[in-house]
């Protein structure tokens, strides 16, 4: 999540949703991303909600974490409740941070449990905790498994020392291996993510990372172009020129790289920065997010979504348990979108998965827009004449772009 | 000392002998409004608590800027030696553009106070007043404002005022606007020094008319001087350039509120309404005469005002079209020099080509559309008129660098100037410098003091429209002033220079230019481009050429990248948010051919900031 929440109307205390959220819920997935705030170093290039121990005063640490998150999951289960939304088993449950591992495998597994207690999960449910290879060992792997835990993912980021080393990672890359072997062990799937673009990373220092990654045989890899965010450590250390700045084309090298290595390795990619190996191993959580299904973020700085009302909790973790120990939602603002509104969010978000978006959801304006892009080679041919937008890897360099053009007015 | 009239001569009854018609001649800054107002107080007609700073510059504009456009004239009743006198007061423009209204104020006038900044000394702009007035023999009264700044030197001044126009350093008025002191000398001086008014009061009415304004609601008052016979309300005036006629509903003089009045004698100053809508119907220089009475003979002296300066006006958004015109048709009313007439171009879509007097002028005309409008506009390079022979003997007046023709042309001639510079000596090399660079001949060089010279160059009006003014105040560290005025034309080696985005021409780029520059033009406004048109889908080539022949070239390559890698843990509101920001900036984007071209594109590329670095260099 970035540091700067967006603005929108208030949310009532009681968190309760607009009538929109309910309709046509049965048609969508459910899903619950949980965001655990702890880091143990913050990393320079980092401005998700995270913080070290160090940073938060009392009644947010670490060990009362996840009993404070259980409020919100009980008071989330009210509020759909309340708010008209039927009861729906969870399709994917998300562990995201921060480092949610550095939180004990049981803390992980007792707040998997309230969810699953409260809603249940679909037969074929995906759960996945996101993990610093530092910080897991067979034995809090086998936990997770065993609480319903079925995927891992690894920030693994790069496989150079030096790389790592801009980005403040701690991790020895020689871990990564390990850790995906002992996830499988415990029958666990596994993804990696990586960082391309870093200043100072060579090709040939992507290509080394990409290799390595490759060669741990994970289900599925994501790669994303290195954002330096306004107020991290690492903007401020480009803008003294401690170190360089970013490049858009080395980004677009290191891309065309990435998707060239992993679909001779096998991976194909099914959203513009993520690669399976085959459809089932794609994320089906992160898809969620692109396809518009609902989901409830919880945690500070969290943010949820229900049938076209979005909202977000407050940022900081102190802020947040007050607000639940209070029993009032911790919920900062909403937004509740105009149809005109989530068509824009329809085409922005579709386009760049594989499933792509179909042309007759396109006004007439994009639907010729639609010409230029098969001329420019930015979306498939084949595919736009048999109905559907789907990127090419040059469109995908340029989804944004692409998405303008389609929603030229 | 003076004190304040007691009773106040009678408009229409007023003997010529007690008449003193004056006007202040000072530069930019130099405190004419300051000692206007001051004078304003003292004789009484604006009392204390009325009183707002620089009453006079009625225009939020006026002042914003320290400058006064329109001239006013205000009638000031003074006493001394226990009699009344009337004093009229008239305003004139202080700048170089409005150098015809400037004429015509000082034709209204026996007599002119020369104003210069004590710790400044008199400037380029104040000598070719000067001039003016000297040829117009009124009587000069020199006078030193703002002796009570730390940093005046009143005796180095008053001598080289003394050593200009003649007479003693000590005759010099020593003032402060600020602080009133002297100024009461300064009236009764007025009073004592200046001639009064000589005319026929028997003969047919001439008043000559040396401003008109609009106003929105009483119409076009003009403001006339009374030459020979009178005015009187109700009767039919008529206009002895035009023939029109109309009828006199008010006259009155300002003091400084209009106040009707029984009619206007010999040598009085002051209003005159008949309800025209239209300034030009009223024309500054024009003589006003009875209809039924007329006059046979004119004052003469009245002249068109005539453009120097064309730029092309767009809006920014393109549907504000109308409304530019109606505002354009607002600021006519008020404003005879300005003419303009529709234009298309291919990148900027609808706008006016606008004829200006001078930059100034085109200044505030941009700087009052904007704010009294709230319009975005955009103006192109300005550029001067080009008179060109074609081969076939035909002669084509182009106003525009898009309607220069191809080929076939025999002779090329432009506007020149002769223009004056004052400055300190020691920049002289740096000044010479420049002038060389835009193809000035040099004409003479005095010392006006020790250390103040007089340089005086013939140089082509095109190489001083555009940033010669900015330049010759950065390199001189704004000691320098200008002053100029039209002098001819002349033959000179001149081609259109195109600028093509990805081969197609941009007319709002092209410019006519010296054969010799034409290089250095081309390769400024292609990297120019280069830097402000952000990366496309494609690669897009900038070309400079001359007709067919490239002369410069550079190249933006094609975007490879633009997608926002994640969605940042669901948050999915900031990406959209991104996303309409991008919508709403593509809204400001030109399109050229496919080339997007960011607004600020074209107003950073037609704004004069980087050649000034470049000069630097």
């Amino acid at each position: 999540m970035p540091s700067v929440l967006p603005l929108g109307d208030p949310a009532p205390a009681d968190g309760l949703l607009p009538a929109q959220a309910a309709d046509g819920a049965e048609s969508r997935a459910f899903c619950l991303y949980v965001h655990i705030p702890f880091c143990r170093v913050r990393c320079g290039y980092c401005d998700f909600n995270t913080y070290t121990a160090k940073e938060l005063g009392s009644g947010a640490s670490q060990d009362e974490y996840s009993g404070t998150l259980n409020t919100e999951l009980d008071l989330a289960a009210r509020v759909l409740r309340g708010s008209g939304l039927p009861d729906r088993p969870l399709a994917t449950v998300f562990f995201g941070g921060g480092t949610p591992t550095l939180l004990p495998a049981t803390d992980l597994a007792g707040m998997l449990g309230q969810a699953e207690r409260l809603w249940g999960l679909e037969p074929d449910a995906e759960v996945t905790t996101e993990a610093n290879p530092d910080s897991v060992t067979p034995e809090s792997l086998k936990i997770l498994a065993d609480a319903g835990f079925t995927r891992v993912s690894f920030g693994m980021q790069s496989a150079v020392p030096h790389v790592l080393k801009v980005l403040d990672r701690t991790h020895n890359p020689e871990r990564v291996p390990q850790a995906v072997q002992w996830a499988r062990e415990a029958g666990l799937k596994v993804s990696l993510d990586l960082i391309y673009g870093t200043p100072g990373e060579s090709l040939a220092d992507w290509e080394a990372s990409l290799d390595s990654a490759i060669a741990c045989a994970p289900d599925h890899i994501s790669a994303y172009a290195l954002i330096v965010e306004d107020g991290t450590k690492l903007a401020a250390q480009i803008r003294r020129g401690e170190v360089p700045g970013i490049d858009d084309d080395d980004h677009a090298t290191k891309y065309e790289i990435v998707d060239a290595r992993l679909a001779a390795a096998g991976y194909g990619w099914y959203e513009v920065s993520n690669w399976a190996r085959t459809p089932e191993d794609r994320c089906r959580h992160n898809l969620a997010y692109w396809r518009g299904d609902d989901w409830w973020g919880a945690g500070p700085g969290a943010h949820s979504h229900m049938g076209g009302v979005r909202w977000w909790n407050v940022k900081h973790p102190a802020a947040y348990a007050q607000r639940l120990a209070t029993g009032v939602s911790p919920a900062a603002g909403r937004e509740t979108l105009d149809p005109g509104t989530r068509q824009l969010e329809h085409v922005m978000l579709q386009t760049r998965i594989i499933d792509g978006l179909r042309t007759q959801d396109l006004g007439p304006n994009g639907r010729i827009a639609v010409a230029g892009l098969i001329a420019d080679a930015l979306v498939d041919p084949a595919a736009a004449f048999a109905g559907t937008i789907r990127l090419t890897l040059k469109g995908r360099l340029l989804a944004d772009a692409v998405v303008r053009r389609l929603l030229e007015d | 000392m003076s004190p304040m009239a007691r009773t106040a001569p009678v408009p229409a009854a007023t003997d010529p002998a007690i008449i003193r018609n004056f006007c202040i001649i000072a530069h930019i800054d130099h405190g004419k409004s300051t000692l206007a107002d001051r004078m304003l107080q003292l004789t009484g007609v604006v009392q204390p608590r009325d009183m707002k700073a620089q009453y006079l510059d009625r225009m939020d504009i006026e002042r914003e800027r320290g400058i006064t456009i329109k001239s006013q004239a205000v009638r000031m009743p003074w006493e001394l030696d226990g009699a009344s006198y009337a004093l009229n007061m008239i305003d004139t423009p202080g700048h170089v553009d409005f150098t015809y209204e400037v004429s015509r104020s000082l034709a209204a006038c026996e007599g002119a106070v020369l104003l210069v900044d004590a710790a400044q000394g008199i400037e380029a702009q104040t000598l070719a007043n000067l001039y003016l007035a000297m040829e117009n023999d009124l009587t000069i009264i020199p006078v030193l404002n703002k002796i009570d700044l730390p940093a005046a030197q009143p005796e180095k001044y008053a001598a080289e005022l003394a050593n200009l126009i003649g007479g003693d350093p000590e005759d010099v008025l020593k003032v402060s606007g600020k602080t009133g002191v002297g100024v009461e000398a300064l009236l009764d001086k007025i009073v004592r020094d200046l001639p009064s008014p000589v005319g026929d009061p028997d003969a047919p009415a001439r008043a000559m008319i040396f401003d008109s304004v609009y106003d929105t609601y009483r119409g076009v008052v003009t403001y006339v001087r009374v030459v020979d016979g009178k005015l009187a309300p109700r009767e039919r005036i008529q206009m002895m350039s035009t023939r029109a006629s109309h009828e006199l509903l008010e006259i009155g003089v300002s003091s400084p509120e209009p106040t009707p009045s029984n009619g206007l004698g010999v040598g009085e100053v002051g209003y005159l309404i008949t309800g025209v809508k239209d300034v030009r119907q009223s024309k500054v220089g024009d003589t006003v005469t009875n209809l039924a009475k007329p006059a046979a003979e004119s004052l003469g002296g009245y002249a068109d005002p005539k453009p120097m300066v064309f730029s092309g006006l767009y809006p920014i958004d393109g549907t504000d079209y109308p409304v530019l015109r109606d505002a354009l048709d607002k600021l006519k009313l008020n404003d005879a020099a300005l003419i303009y007439e529709p234009e298309t171009s291919a990148a900027l879509g609808f706008g006016f080509r606008v004829g200006f007097l001078g930059l100034l002028h085109l200044e505030i005309t941009r700087e009052r559309l904007e704010a009294e409008f709230n319009l975005d506009l955009i103006s192109t390079a300005p550029n001067v008129v080009y008179e060109v022979t074609l081969e076939d003997k035909k002669v084509l007046t182009v106003t525009n660098p898009s309607e220069y023709p191809d080929g076939k042309v025999s002779e090329v001639r432009e506007p020149m100037v002769s223009a004056t510079i004052l400055a300190p000596n020691e920049f002289v090399g740096t000044i010479m410098e420049l002038c060389q660079s835009r193809r000035g001949e040099m004409k003479g060089m005095d010392y006006l003091s020790e250390d103040r010279v007089e340089l005086r160059y013939r140089l082509p009006l095109a190489e001083i429209v555009f940033d010669f003014f900015d330049n010759l105040k950065s390199r001189t560290r704004g000691y320098a002033s200008l002053d100029w005025k039209a002098d001819g034309e002349q033959v000179a080696d001149l081609v259109k220079v195109d600028i093509l985005l990805q081969g197609e021409q941009v007319d709002a780029f092209s410019a006519i230019t010296h054969r010799d520059k034409a290089y250095s033009y081309g390769v400024m406004m292609t990297s120019k481009l280069r830097e402000l048109i952000p990366r496309q889908q494609f690669e897009v080539p900038i070309q400079a050429a001359i007709g067919s022949r490239i002369i410069a070239r550079e190249n933006i390559r094609a975007i490879r990248k633009d997608v926002l890698a994640k969605c940042y843990g669901g948050d999915i509101s900031r990406k959209r948010k991104l996303l309409e920001k991008q919508k709403e900036g593509k809204k400001r984007m030109k399109m050229v051919g496919r080339v997007e071209v960011p607004q600020e594109a074209f107003i950073a590329a037609l704004s004069s900031d980087d050649s000034k670095d470049k000069a630097k260099k």
